[in-house]
């Protein structure tokens, strides 16, 4: 039977997936996830705020023409006025201004430091689930001992210990997040090791590197980049609490959460809520656009998963 | 089971051994010391340098560590540096009462939880399901310190209905003035946990709904009321608690925090001032309670999975 290439027929119908040229997977994925609105609603909302986060130093200049640790000596714990409009922190500075650059420092602590713990995570999982035996047992204990602390204690116990500051936040973060990637990355490896494009790969000669680069990797990114996703919301949580102790980013650097801890002061918290609600309200709405984002992914990426 | 449990609580020591271990080394590392913080900078340099002798800060780590574990197994958890109390009679007081509040606060969740999961899955795609998930988001994604702060702003400085803080009025200490100071810091902690049970709950329903044995039960007539509350609603609960094993270590995190906005007294309040004060043998203590809690959390989480699942057989 000579088969000819059929013309498209603009009237037919086209099912997702099934025509040849469409199953290409990442473009399945950029399909579903723009379809998904609250997921797209949730990537403008981020893509707005990092925006906002990069150029902060422009756009208060252009508009308020406060620095970010200027201090307003006349107006300390100002009410909201066309000079101040969120008025001023305990130290008189413009609590806008400091808004605007609070989401340079969460962002970037967050972003950078899921790459690293995805990067040790992925390492030390494929190392466990390639070679398996008694490396694997050993990683493995690791990992359930690391997995037994709650996150904010022993975080706090590092960052208190080592001192406030950003590397430590990092440091202690990195160290408490690697587990979960090198569980999944190594559980992903056990169940395909026994698949035969796996034995085939091996029978062909294919090397411990290319092996984990080229054929098992990509069939574990799914969960992994949906993992990623959420735990940038979570490490954003995390920091926000931790600055808000008083033992995360310190001052005069503002984050949104050493920003929330002006309402420590009873006063402040009381009779002041423009001085805590905004930077509490920029905490809730960055972690709903980003967990919008990682659910959209979550379904785009893997349709069984989907409820 | 029996030799199930034993192999299970045998495992938890080595896994204690090793949380110990890097407790132990990452305070000790650290630069800086106990009287340091105690007394400040106006302390006598060959005083305090005695005193760290003395107390054997000045030997290498291995030592230190030994000479802890000694003394700890022996029963004895040491004494706070700056109070000069047993730290046990410290994880006396403060133990029960964050049980109390987690405790608490893990209940509530769940009471409000698998009802909104349970009715949203039965209508999915209506406006309460739309509502349910919508709030679910919203919790998940609200630092649960700012959900204290909005909370004593409004039902303790607007509507002043709530005490801000503590855990009984000086004095009191009565069942209801405990519960008066409780609600507050257990709803806001509870507030995650309601939020991600609420969204489990609805999904594993609607898993189970579409099982065949469902299908079975409405063909032969039964009522739906039944069908969804004795057949598919027991069912749907077995996923659930895998979740418990998992959301510990956030709710023990939580009331680091929480105990800290509301001045409550309990393990994170003492691990917040110990932290402070670099109290060693309180870090110490207060660390490994919270890690043995999570172990013995996710033991529970595998039992209680055992026995909501017949299938499940653990040798």
């Amino acid at each position: 039977m000579a088969l000819t290439h059929p013309k498209p027929n603009p009237n037919q119908p086209q099912f997702d997936g099934l025509v040849p040229h469409e199953t290409s997977y990442a473009r399945m994925v950029l399909r579903r996830f723009v379809r998904n609105r609250a997921a797209m609603i949730g990537a403008a909302i981020l893509l707005i705020l990092i925006l906002v986060s990069l150029f902060a130093p422009v756009i208060t200049q252009a508009t308020l023409g406060w620095g970010r640790d200027e201090i307003d000596i006349r107006y300390i714990r100002a009410a909201p006025s066309a000079r101040h409009p969120l008025g001023t922190d305990s130290a008189g500075r413009d609590n806008l201004t400091r808004l605007l650059y609070g989401g340079r420092v969460s962002l970037a602590i967050a972003l950078g430091s899921v790459v690293v713990y995805m990067t040790l995570g992925i390492l030390v999982g494929s190392v466990a689930g390639y070679f398996g035996g008694w490396v694997d047992n050993v990683l493995m204990r690791l990992v359930d001992v690391i997995q037994s602390f709650p996150f904010l204690m022993f975080a706090l116990t590092i960052v208190a210990i080592r001192g406030p500051s950003v590397s430590n936040l990092v440091f202690a973060i990195v160290f408490l997040s690697w587990p979960v990637p090198a569980r999944l990355v190594r559980g992903e490896f056990l169940s395909l090791r026994e698949r035969d494009f796996i034995e085939a790969a091996r029978a062909a000669g294919v090397g411990p590197f290319r092996m984990v680069l080229r054929h098992l990797l990509p069939n574990a990114m799914a969960p992994l980049i949906v993992n990623a996703t959420l735990e940038v919301a979570g490490i954003i949580l995390a920091e926000a609490g931790l600055s808000y102790l008083g033992f995360g980013v310190s001052q005069p650097v503002p984050t949104w959460g050493n920003m929330l801890s002006e309402a420590n002061n009873m006063a402040v918290l009381q009779t002041k809520p423009w001085t805590w609600l905004p930077p509490g309200l920029m905490i809730f709405l960055t972690v709903l656009s980003i967990n919008f984002i990682g659910d959209g992914l979550r379904d785009a990426l893997d349709p069984r998963l989907k409820q | 089971m029996g030799r199930y449990l034993l192999r299970r609580l045998l495992q938890t020591i080595p896994i204690l051994f090793g949380v110990s271990i890097i407790v132990f080394v990452i305070i000790h590392s650290a630069p800086g010391d106990p009287y340091a913080y105690l007394f400040g900078p106006r302390i006598d340099p060959t005083l305090r340098a005695r005193l760290m002798e003395e107390m054997g800060f000045n030997d290498p780590i291995p030592v230190q560590y030994v000479r802890w574990l000694k003394t700890t197994l022996s029963g004895n958890l040491g004494y706070s540096i700056r109070t000069q109390e047993p730290v046990i009679n410290m994880l006396a007081q403060a133990i029960p009462r964050t049980l109390l509040l987690t405790g608490s606060s893990f209940l509530f969740g769940l009471a409000i939880a698998i009802p909104i999961g349970v009715i949203s899955a039965t209508r999915q795609y209506s406006l309460i399901d739309y509502a349910a998930t919508t709030f679910a988001f919203m919790g998940i994604s609200l630092p649960s310190f700012f959900a204290a702060l909005l909370a004593i702003y409004f039902f303790a400085v607007k509507l002043p209905i709530f005490p801000m803080n503590g855990i009984h009025t000086p004095g009191g200490g009565g069942f209801w003035d405990v519960l008066h100071h409780l609600i507050l810091p257990a709803v806001t902690l509870g507030l995650r946990d309601m939020a991600s049970y609420a969204r489990f709950t609805r999904s594993s329903m609607l898993e189970v709904l579409r099982q065949d044995y469902v299908r079975t039960a409405r063909a032969k007539g039964l009522a739906e009321r039944l069908v969804i509350y004795k057949h598919a609603f027991r069912n749907s609960l077995i996923p659930v608690i895998t979740l418990f094993g998992f959301s510990l270590p956030a709710l023990f995190g939580g009331a680091v925090i929480i105990e800290q906005v509301f001045t409550f007294p309990g393990m994170g309040l003492l691990t917040f001032e110990a932290v402070n004060n670099r109290d060693y043998s309180v870090l110490m203590a207060t660390n490994l309670f919270f890690a043995l809690l999570v172990i013995l959390g996710n033991l529970l989480a595998d039992i209680l999975y055992a026995i909501a699942d017949p299938r499940i057989r653990y040798a």
